[in-house]
């Protein structure tokens, strides 16, 4: 049986999304003339400054365009559902996004953006543009502490971007936008678990199997499968499993300073995000680690996936400016 | 002699199109078990764009270069995604094998087959036994070029590797994926056939079959 979705054409999802989000936010995105996929911030690229072109597949809306405007990134090239974006509006981006400074490609480390972006900034470098590239790996789910590099990247790529986006609108030369983008990559951690799968607007078939009673620990935000499947628990119970390890890993001391993001895959409520972070809160004031801020709702979804991800941020001075610094976006704003 | 010209390789990324189109959906559930479900969606997006954009091409006025040039820049701009550069980049190799070339004779499509496997694996960067299109891609290739040094014709060397092409996405089954997405799997990856390796058979099967 095919899932329900409310949708014209299973093909023509992400033209008719795109479409869409530039009629409801004139005031901060544009499309490129002759590139529809290449989403660029009205007020973002300027000379003298270091650009940031983020992208990936479609499907994780806010996650990426909603992250363009003036303070973040200056534009995202869209994919299809899933999938990389081919090197053209990538190269779109690079174009509007270059100020003569650089320009910076993040996004999520998978095999396919790498092949595509890489391509995209071979092509950016035959037209005078020095690209370089930082991989979001912030998934301490999907492989071992001693591989990080081979991480993929999920939602705390919201951190990322938002810390790399300050330092560029900061002005700051390509050499230091560079370093506090991996800085912002190495200090953030995600957990993520599934409840019930997505399907594809092409396929309309859940895109994994999962028992009624049972839940995944560790999926990614394409349905990958996670590190350990059994029976639902309640929510402090997920938390502690998520943060157990977030903690194991970033090995925050008393008296540290962390940002929260808890996210949803889709169709996981507020109230339900909200118990979670009650239960990150009680956790974190046991540690004597205090939450600079706070994030709660859909920053990098899965479709109408069910489930929710995890993500601390591990704050020095630096790091808590750019997280500070304003930013106006079509779907996210600061200060 | 076998004498392919712009034509008939034409004909033969029509039959391709044609093969992935039905095997669409079996590429997407074998994608659902250790990936993300869409890879037989962008196939069927790749080869249906690539169909589309040589229908426009005057193919009589066409070299073979030029028409796999396009052929990559259709797949390529359709998908993105892994499939995107890995086929394109296999077509820009083929199409600078048999630059120059008016007709390719068998010597020279082998040339091309061989080429293409290589534009593959030069992109993925991925090795035999990693679980990937590689796993067939590579031997079938070898297996294409060992037949026609054996002085097989084309489409015997084309049944070759079609062969080879199938065990090496049988042997998929039994290796734990270490390249793109199922590699975060780990072992829970073994058992089953990898869909790149899988659409490469099918894609090497319709060629056999527009050429043989």
């Amino acid at each position: 049986m095919q899932t329900k979705k409310i949708i014209n054409d299973g093909n023509r999802t992400v033209d008719e999304m795109l479409e869409g989000i530039l009629a409801a936010h004139p005031r901060h995105l544009k499309s490129t003339e002759g590139s529809p996929r290449s989403i660029i911030a009205r007020d973002g690229p300027r000379q003298g400054k270091v650009g940031l072109v983020i992208g990936g597949g479609s499907g994780h809306e806010p996650t990426f365009l909603g992250f363009v405007g003036k303070g973040l990134a200056d534009a995202a090239a869209i994919g299809n559902v899933f999938a990389s974006p081919p090197p053209d509006p990538i190269l779109e981006c690079a174009k509007a996004a270059s100020g003569g400074a650089g320009v910076l490609f993040m996004y999520g480390n998978y095999a396919g953006d790498v092949m595509n972006f890489d391509m995209a900034a071979e092509m950016a470098a035959m037209d005078g543009i020095e690209v370089r590239t930082v991989l979001t790996t912030d998934d301490v789910a999907s492989a071992p502490r001693d591989q990080r590099q081979k991480r993929r990247g999920v939602a705390g790529n919201f951190f990322i971007f938002k810390a790399a986006g300050a330092a560029c609108d900061r002005m700051l030369p390509f050499d230091e936008c560079e370093r506090i983008a991996r800085k912002a990559n190495d200090h953030t951690f995600t957990m993520g678990v599934a409840l019930s799968p997505c399907s594809l607007p092409q396929t309309r078939r859940p895109n994994f199997e999962i028992g009624p009673d049972e839940m995944e620990i560790g999926m990614g935000i394409h349905g990958e499968p996670g590190i350990a499947r059994g029976k639902l628990k309640t929510a402090d119970e997920i938390t502690d499993e998520m943060l157990d390890k977030i903690l194991d890993e970033m090995a925050p001391v008393r008296g540290d300073k962390v940002a929260v993001l808890v996210n949803s895959l889709g169709s996981t409520p507020l109230m339900e995000l909200y118990i979670m972070n009650r239960r990150v809160k009680h956790r974190l004031d046991d540690l004597g680690v205090s939450v600079h801020a706070t994030w709660v709702g859909n920053y990098c979804t899965s479709l109408e996936m069910a489930g929710a991800s995890v993500t601390l941020m591990h704050l020095d001075g630096e790091l808590q400016t750019m997280l500070d610094h304003p930013c106006d976006c079509a779907m996210f704003r600061v200060g | 002699m076998t004498s392919i010209d712009t034509a008939g390789l034409k004909r033969t990324f029509d039959e391709i199109a044609v093969a992935i189109e039905a095997d669409k959906d079996r590429l997407c559930q074998l994608d659902g078990v250790i990936g993300d479900a869409d890879h037989g969606i962008a196939m069927a997006l790749g080869f249906g764009a690539v169909r589309d954009a040589l229908a426009l091409l005057d193919v009589a006025a066409t070299e073979p270069t030029a028409l796999l040039n396009t052929a990559a820049k259709s797949f390529l701009n359709a998908v993105g995604a892994s499939s995107g550069p890995l086929y394109a980049t296999a077509f820009l190799r083929g199409a600078a094998a048999v630059k120059g070339k008016v007709t390719l004779a068998g010597t020279d499509f082998i040339a091309l087959f061989q080429a293409m496997a290589q534009g593959i694996q030069d992109r993925g960067k991925a090795e035999i036994g990693e679980k990937t299109m590689v796993d067939a891609w590579l031997p079938a290739a070898q297996a294409a070029a060992a037949a026609h040094a054996a002085g097989k014709t084309l489409s015997e060397s084309l049944a070759a590797a079609l062969e080879a092409a199938e065990r090496g996405a049988e042997a998929t089954k039994d290796m734990i994926a270490a390249k793109g997405r199922s590699s975060r799997l780990g072992e829970r990856s073994l058992g089953h056939m990898d869909p790149g390796a899988a659409s490469a058979v099918t894609v090497i099967g319709a060629m056999r079959k527009s050429l043989g």
